[in-house]
């Protein structure tokens, strides 16, 4: 059996569960969830299956593309559109994440959404966005990987908006969909100017796709008119895509505020899959990003400039989200801006050392991030609805299975040594980032994020499970007027909750998703140790070499003894400011807010990015629409009325010139007709006396006429 | 069987106007079974085609003596249309099912819309297609001066001066290319061989003559009122097809004529436009961008979707001015995409909304709770946003693509600055559709928020509307997921208009 033929069942049985769902009425929860949840099993299965057949290609040299691709349109002249998909080791381990993550996150939200009234429309959108989410990673066409990103936009407004009737989450669900949006007019563009040049949007066509040798050579030989190579235009245009999609800087604003959705959709979507689809972008074009060296032999050590903006963003991404998420206080807004940076150290990884790396770290992350989230899930459903780390406290306590599960998630993001994922996976881009030729400061800037990830997860931990319990209950039936008034810092997720005393441990179907989580937070690290790198070497298409020596290496040895100092000293320094005494109060201040107010109050609003936004793009934009609407208003409709009343006008003045000066001589001989005629009409009154009187003057005339006239004779 | 498209429509306008006067109901349904009669000569005719050929349908003389020819011809750009008329016909008629003030007369115009519309997508003989063109204009006027709301007398009378200006530019070239010919023919191949100073000024007034009802900046000022004004059928067809009877006179008649005077320079430069290819096609742009730039600060919810209607047909003049065939068949499929979007667009503003609510105005519809008091029309427009933002898996994404991929070979910057356009359609379709449904807000206290005491007691959506709503989505979806039904019509025609000479393969029925 070939798995290429029959790939496009993965994305379809979601989407088959999506339409059902849609269809079907209202109040069947049980067989909307069930539905999603049977497509996503089997989607996992044959994605399982996809990842054997790939494994089975495995040991060319070479990663291999199996592709399968079709026409679509006529597209042009003589020309068809063709799309396709392609089987390669990036998509097999894509596919077997996306589905096995995604089939955890609905059975966790069989249990979170359980007293939602729009249950299985939930579920359909969130079969809906796995079935997109799929799509994307089986394309091999970038149209098609460019309309399952839509549809994966599309779904994640329609997921964040899911409460609609809180202002900010609809306010939210705009701005996501407007600021990828932004990124996605770059993406379209390269592809527009990718498909002039090339003539083909195919990736792997048996040497004909636009990421293959013939096609990329001819792009890297074209110039534009400002003097980069067409390759390197296009690489940027697509990378800003990625860059609106994956959260990265200067489009980041939209991700923090995507957290008003549903929290088993701040998981899914803006954790594990989704945002990482620029991660994912970025590494399928790697060919294209990477040219001219990953072309030509000789050029393999001159560094690309798209591959250099590449590092850049994430570089700076990862510090600046970092330094935010240390000062917020919304148990979900922490996470948000720590995905926020993991996602700029996976691009880090992949402008430094190459889709291996930076896949790794993606695909670590989604286990631990997916898990972090769902553990806040569990804490906000525990906590009747609180999201604020302040309020909360002592959790660990009433939580147990959660927090343990959360400690497991926090040191693997955190990157604690040798026993969790997060480690090895952020080691390595580490490690590639102080190799790298170009320059060290990515590296410096990885280092200082990664000691701040530990800091403010560390707080975050402390915060939550630490100390006195300060939830005061009660107050949750207000929290819809406090969302309101602090714009959302805090969200009151389900409208109808039973309250009970005191928090308490989520059901079963919650936590067990966390504990498969969990298992694979610690475990997954050890596929891609640098003693047996199974991982990089199986998506690069590599012979496996297991080298246990390569631990005690000289470099490897050093970053690795370097980010443990720095794990330590961050969980160290969260431990020394927030667990020595318990953590203040509610209202009372932070520990470094009382060290430096200024600074902590410059990250607590996150630099004024979103003012300054606000100010300038969607001030100047607004001002622009009303001077066209000004415009169209009062100069185009204006010109339109005074034509029309300069026609007026002179419909008047014509009218006056008619009466005035034509009709005047023809009133005027009319006027002279008529008085003759009148003069003539009293000749003919009818009376015969009259009639005889004329007859008799003018017999008389006549006579004295004919006298006269004989006598003359 | 193309041709009784039209002697059906125009039966139609006759037994119409024989009914009875008083009872609505017969009216509606013989305008109905004439609309569906018309749409399945227009599908008969499709399925016969074979894609490439031009066929002639008729060709009698008409007036001999000044070589006037009644001859009806189809290639695939006139079949797409005729396609996407009977559609919008049946929509249009499902939606105005409401109408009780004179029925006979609103579908007995209506009808003679329909007719006038098929016979210029269908004539061959310039002569005959001006004819048609001004018997699609005259009940246009009607429709709106009796049938339309918000300052009905002024819409009904800008749009229709325009068109009367518009008609008029095309007449006075359509003549003198007839008297400078000297052929006595009114055939537009014979026609085409103008010199070439005679072709530079020609152009731009057949062009522009054209081009106003197609919605060109600036002359599209007609365009939002005349739709604001129109009851809901008559601005569906407005947006849907008479807008496409404009960039159809373009393509078919200006482009054809006058294919040097659109190309070559004139000779010197202003602000770097040099030709009217570059100076209709930076017009189109702007009108792109301009139009959804104002679109995004309406008040009036119809206002929002007629200065959209202005911002997709620029990217039907930006693809006519690309002169390749991937452009010129992406502005053939967008005319047929927003033919159905934005008639859906208008149905349920008009239908759907105001017909209910009595009012259109976003302020005063966000505190109604529209999304849950009628979800039928939330949910429809959640779909005809996404379809009209172009979205792929929708008409509108396949032919903005084409559109833009064909302005990238011509002129680069331009088709970025479109990008820019399309999403700022973006913004104001959601702030539309937030606003309208979705706002949800606490119901505010009474007389703060003026006439919306009455939420909660509208009129559910009736059968007819589901009906139009599901066959006009339907319709976008089919050609989003497989374009090629249309496309394999479309491409050869374009190309055959591009070369200038038009394959002929004579079938006379």
């Amino acid at each position: 059996m070939s798995m290429i033929q029959y790939l496009w069942l993965i994305p379809t049985l979601p989407l088959l569960a999506a339409a059902l769902t849609a269809i079907a009425k209202q109040p069947q929860r049980r067989f909307a969830a069930t539905l999603a949840i049977a497509s996503m099993s089997l989607a996992l299965v044959l994605s399982c299956i996809a990842l054997t057949v790939a494994l089975q290609h495995w040991g060319h040299g070479e990663p291999e593309h199996q592709v399968y691709n079709f026409r679509w349109f006529q597209f042009g002249d003589n020309h068809w559109l063709e799309l396709g998909w392609v089987l390669d080791p990036l998509t097999a381990v894509m596919l077997v994440m996306v589905s096995f993550v995604g089939l955890l996150i609905f059975i966790y939200s069989t249990g979170y959404m359980a007293q939602d009234e729009n249950f299985t429309r939930f579920f359909c959108f969130l079969s809906l966005f796995a079935a997109a989410m799929l799509g994307v990673v089986i394309a091999n066409n970038l149209l098609l990987l460019f309309i399952c990103w839509e549809l994966v936009g599309l779904t994640s407004y329609l997921l964040i908006g899911f409460w609609y009737h809180k202002p900010a989450a609809a306010a939210a669900a705009k701005k996501a969909f407007i600021t990828t949006r932004i990124g996605d007019l770059a993406l379209l563009l390269g592809m527009v100017w990718l498909y002039s040049q090339s003539g083909t949007l195919l990736f792997y066509n048996g040497g004909k796709g636009c990421l293959e040798q013939t096609a990329l050579l001819k792009l890297v030989t074209q110039t534009t008119s400002i003097g980069v190579a067409v390759s390197t235009g296009i690489a940027l245009l697509i990378f800003c895509g990625a860059i609106g999609k994956s959260g990265q800087v200067p489009l980041h604003v939209w991700l923090p505020d995507a957290m008003e959705g549903p929290t088993p959709v701040s998981a899914l979507i803006h954790a594990a899959t989704m945002v990482a689809a620029g991660v994912f972008l970025v590494a399928r074009v790697y060919p294209l990003m990477g040219a001219p060296a990953t072309l030509v032999a000789d050029h393999a050590e001159v560094v690309s400039t798209a591959l250099r903006a590449v590092t850049w963003v994430g570089a700076i991404t990862a510090l600046f989200a970092a330094t935010i998420a240390v000062a917020q206080s919304d148990i979900k807004r922490i996470l948000a801006y720590s995905t926020v940076s993991q996602l700029g150290f996976m691009m880090i990884g992949l402008g430094v050392g190459g889709v291996a790396v930076g896949m790794f770290h993606l695909i670590t992350h989604a286990f631990f991030k997916a898990l972090l989230f769902m553990g806040a899930g569990s804490v906000i459903h525990g906590c009747h609805e609180e999201q604020d780390i302040r309020c909360m406290g002592g959790l660990r306590k009433f939580m147990p299975i959660t927090f343990a599960t959360y400690a497991i998630g926090m040191l693997a993001l955190s990157g604690f040594p040798l026993l969790f994922s997060g480690f090895w996976s952020k080691d390595e881009i580490l490690h590639h980032a102080h190799t790298w030729s170009v320059s060290h400061w990515p590296f410096y800037m990885g280092v200082v994020g990664a000691l701040l990830t530990a800091f403010y997860m560390t707080r975050q931990v402390f915060y939550v499970f630490f100390g006195n319990c300060r939830l005061t209950l009660g107050k949750t039936t207000t929290s819809e007027q406090r969302t309101v008034a602090h714009g959302g810092a805090t969200a009151k997720e389900h409208p109808h909750v039973e309250l009970s005393s005191e928090p308490h441990e989520s059901p079963l179907v919650m936590t067990a998703p966390l504990m498969v989580l969990a298992f694979f937070s610690v475990t997954l690290g050890f596929i891609g140790t640098p003693a047996w790198p199974w991982f990089q070497a199986f998506l690069e298409g590599k012979q496996l070499v297991s080298a246990p020596g390569k631990l005690m290496e000289g470099g490897i040895l050093s970053v690795m003894g370097l980010s443990t100092i720095v794990v330590f000293a961050g969980i160290g320094l969260g431990y020394w400011l927030y667990g020595r005494k318990p953590v203040p109060a509610s209202q009372q201040p932070d520990p470094i807010e009382r060290l430096w107010p200024d600074v902590f109050y410059l990250l607590k609003r996150k630099y004024f990015v979103d003012e300054i936004y606000d100010w300038a793009v969607v001030g100047l934009n607004r001002r622009w629409a009303q001077a066209c609407d000004w415009l169209d208003r009062w100069v185009w409709n204006g010109a339109v009325q005074i034509i029309s009343y300069l026609t007026v006008v002179l419909s008047w003045a014509n009218r006056v010139f008619d009466e005035k000066v034509v009709n005047l001589g023809f009133d005027e001989g009319c006027e002279g007709v008529s008085l003759g005629a009148r003069l003539m009409s009293k000749l003919q009154n009818g009376r015969i006396q009259n009639y005889l009187r004329t007859i008799g003057l003018a017999l008389a005339i006549l006579v004295l006429i004919l006298i006269w006239g004989c006598h003359a004779q | 069987m193309l041709a009784w498209t039209i002697y059906i429509s125009f039966i139609g306008v006759l037994a119409v106007m024989l009914l009875p006067r008083g009872n609505p109901r017969p009216a509606r349904i013989v305008a109905l079974l004439t609309a569906i009669a018309g749409f399945g000569c227009a599908v008969g005719g499709f399925v016969q085609a074979q894609p490439g050929e031009k066929q002639t349908i008729v060709q009698v003389p008409w007036i001999p003596s000044l070589g006037i020819e009644y001859h009806l011809s189809a290639d695939g750009i006139s079949l797409v249309l005729v396609l996407l008329t009977g559609l919008a016909a049946i929509a249009g008629i499902l939606f105005s099912w409401n109408i009780e003030n004179r029925a006979k007369e609103f579908f007995a115009f209506y009808l003679a819309l329909i007719g006038g519309v098929y016979g210029v997508f269908l004539s061959a003989d310039l002569f005959l297609l001006f004819v048609f063109y001004e018997l699609a204009i005259i009940p246009k006027y009607f429709l709106i001066a009796i049938w339309g709301s918000t300052r009905k007398e002024y819409g009904a009378m800008k749009l229709a001066l325009y068109s009367f200006v518009g008609s008029a530019m095309v007449l006075i070239v359509l003549i003198t290319a007839y008297v400078n010919a000297g052929m006595k023919t009114f055939d537009l191949n014979i026609l085409a061989g103008a010199s070439l100073p005679h072709q530079i000024w020609a152009f731009p007034v057949i062009f522009i003559g054209f081009a106003i009802l197609a919605g060109l900046w600036p002359f599209h000022t007609w365009a939002p009122t005349g739709h604001v004004a129109a009851p809901t059928a008559a601005s569906m067809l407005l947006a849907g097809v008479v807008m496409k009877l404009g960039a159809y006179g373009c393509l078919r008649v200006a482009m054809t004529l006058y294919r040097q005077g659109l190309v070559e320079s004139w000779g010197f430069s202003v602000l770097g436009v040099g030709s009217w290819r570059e100076l209709f096609s930076l017009l189109a742009v702007i009108g792109i961008v301009y139009g959804a730039m104002v679109a995004l600060v309406q008040q009036d919810f119809k206002f929002v979707i007629g200065y959209s209607s202005v911002s997709h047909m620029g990217f039907v003049l930006l693809g006519l001015m690309t002169l390749n065939s991937l452009g010129l068949s992406g502005a053939v499929l967008q005319m047929f995409s927003h033919g159905i979007i934005a008639g859906l667009l208008f149905a349920i503003v008009g239908r759907m909304v105001y017909d209910r609510a009595h009012t259109r105005d976003l302020a005063q519809l966000q505190p109604m709770n529209l999304s849950r008091v009628l979800p039928f029309a939330a949910v429809t427009f959640i779909i005809a946003s996404a379809a009209s933002m172009g979205l792929p898996g929708f008409s509108g994404f396949v032919s903005e693509l084409q559109v833009l991929i064909g302005a990238w070979k011509a002129f680069p910057t331009l088709s970025v600055v479109a990008g820019v356009g399309i999403l700022v359609g973006v913004a104001y379709t959601l702030r539309a559709l937030q606003k309208a449904f979705f706002s949800d807000q606490e119901p505010a206290p009474a007389g703060v928020v003026g006439n919306s005491g009455h939420v909660g007691e509208l009129e559910p959506i009736s059968v007819p509307e589901r009906l139009g709503s599901i066959l006009l989505i339907g319709a976008s979806v089919v050609i989003g997921v497989y374009p090629d039904i249309l496309l394999k019509f479309i491409v050869p025609a374009c190309s055959a208009v591009l070369t200038g000479c038009s394959p002929t393969a004579g079938i006379p029925q």
